[in-house]
């Protein structure tokens, strides 16, 4: 019993001092590729997120595993609970897609008012511009 | 199922129908505890499921609202202040100054639960007096960054001063001439508040290189370099040096409007936990001091659900920090 005591004391230390660490590295990783830290450099913005995102998924995964002991949890009941949080991570970037389909269509009805009227080819799907437009023959 | 359970009955050896009975009684009829953790303890995750339905939801919002703007404030600028630094820029340094107070009281709540699980009262009580102090650290932070961004920087559910270029321009002094003070697209402004403008100590010296001179804003006012609307903003007016609208004088506008609500609903929503949590905290600490999970020898299982609560708390921390703050 003393042993376990002192084993999980020791893994929990480790835990926070990694979880500090990394939040250390994200803050300088968002302040050093926007010319902060180095003047004048700046890293590419995807690149930038996605170390980010990964960065933050880590902390996420050992927040649960090791503070909330769901590594010493029954399987059965550690997939009851991440299941349908895995399928949020889906839904939120779903909803991304569909903000940037929103913007489109707004752009697409700005450039319309100002009587742009250069329909991009691929876009038109997207934008919902597949208009046919109608003739005599359509009504008979 | 029935019919299964009767064949069952009917065909297995004693020993093995014994073990049958078993399983049927033992795990599903209060014998046993589901998936060997408590009732309560399973309650709580279940809890912390549901309340991350209703945090994902505000961040599908955040997702979708945010992807559907052309341009979107900046974090580094938005966060650049820090108390008693006056208008000094430390991009982003207080808001990591507060997760790390909150990743602190995580620990110091581990270290609670841990000490529940060899029954020692007393350290049980002085890591969650630690936790309670850092819980109501963060707060005080949060209360701060609030009010900084409500009575000094002016914003609000439905109005964000923070705005974002988007062509390169030069602003105008004040006798309506283009200016050296250049901008690209992309860069961050931040329209002042007539009152925040005539206390020429907040600027100090740069207030003349910003407006060329020092005369006093009044609401409704049209000026060469700027105007203020009904609600006492200052919009500074700029001249286009690139692009399709080159030559034209444009005026400093409004950032989207979403920012506000969804930043004071996901951060407030997040707050209220830090607070329920607080209280939830005080409650238990009394409860342990009392020596009331002494006579219950379930090594301190109270501790270890509010524990739950808590880490979940800072769970959600990691990601409002990641899109409010970094990305």
């Amino acid at each position: 019993m003393a042993h376990d005591y002192e084993k999980s004391k020791s893994i929990a230390l480790k835990t926070i001092l990694l979880l500090a660490f990394i939040t250390v590295i994200e803050v300088i990783i968002a302040l050093a590729g926007k010319g902060y830290i180095i003047k004048g450099f700046h890293a590419p913005v995807m690149l930038m997120g996605l170390l980010m995102i990964a960065l933050s998924l880590y902390k996420a995964v050992k927040i649960i595993f090791e503070f909330m002991h769901m590594s010493y949890e029954v399987p059965a009941f550690a997939k009851s609970v991440l299941l349908p949080m895995g399928l949020l991570v889906w839904a939120v970037i779903a909803f991304m897609q569909e903000g940037s389909s929103w913007k489109k269509r707004r752009e697409f009805v700005d450039d319309k008012n100002k009587g742009i009227e250069q329909i991009k080819k691929d876009d038109s799907e997207q934008t919902g511009s597949l208009i046919k437009e109608l003739d005599e023959s359509d009504f008979h | 199922m029935a019919t299964e359970t009767a064949t069952h009955h009917d065909t297995d050896q004693h020993d093995h129908h014994d073990h049958h009975v078993d399983m049927t009684t033992a795990d599903w009829d209060g014998g046993a505890p589901v998936f060997k953790a408590s009732y309560g303890k399973l309650m709580m995750w279940y809890f912390l499921l549901s309340d991350a339905f209703t945090f994902a939801g505000f961040l599908i919002a955040y997702g979708a609202l945010r992807f559907s703007m052309p341009s979107w404030p900046v974090p580094d600028f938005v966060f650049r202040l820090f108390p008693f630094a006056g208008d000094t820029v430390l991009p982003l340094i207080f808001v990591t100054v507060m997760t790390f107070v909150l990743l602190f009281s995580s620990y110091t709540m581990v270290r609670a639960v841990q000490e529940g699980h060899r029954e020692n009262q007393r350290g049980v009580a002085a890591w969650m007096f630690l936790t309670i102090i850092g819980g109501a650290a963060f707060l005080g932070c949060q209360a701060w960054e609030w009010a900084t961004l409500i009575g000094k920087e002016k914003m609000s559910v439905t109005k964000n001063p923070f705005g974002t270029h988007v062509e390169s321009g030069a602003y105008l002094d004040a006798s309506g001439n283009p200016s050296d003070e250049v901008f690209e697209p992309g860069a961050s402004y931040l329209m002042h508040h007539i009152s925040h403008h005539a206390h020429g100590d907040d600027h100090g010296g740069d207030h003349a290189d910003d407006h060329g001179d020092a005369h006093d804003y009044e609401v409704g006012g049209i000026y060469k370099e700027a105007e203020v609307d009904d609600r006492g903003l200052i919009h500074r007016k700029y001249v286009v040096t690139s692009g399709a609208d080159k030559g034209v004088v444009k005026m400093e506008s409004y950032g989207p409007k979403a920012f506000g609500a969804l930043f004071f609903f996901i951060t407030g929503f997040h707050g209220f936990h830090v607070f329920s949590g607080v209280v939830f905290l005080i409650i238990i600490f009394v409860n342990v001091m009392s020596g009331l999970y002494v006579e219950r020898k379930n090594g301190y299982e109270m501790v270890e659900k509010i524990g739950l609560y808590w880490h979940f708390v800072d769970l959600v921390w990691v990601f409002v920090f990641l899109v409010f703050y970094l990305l």
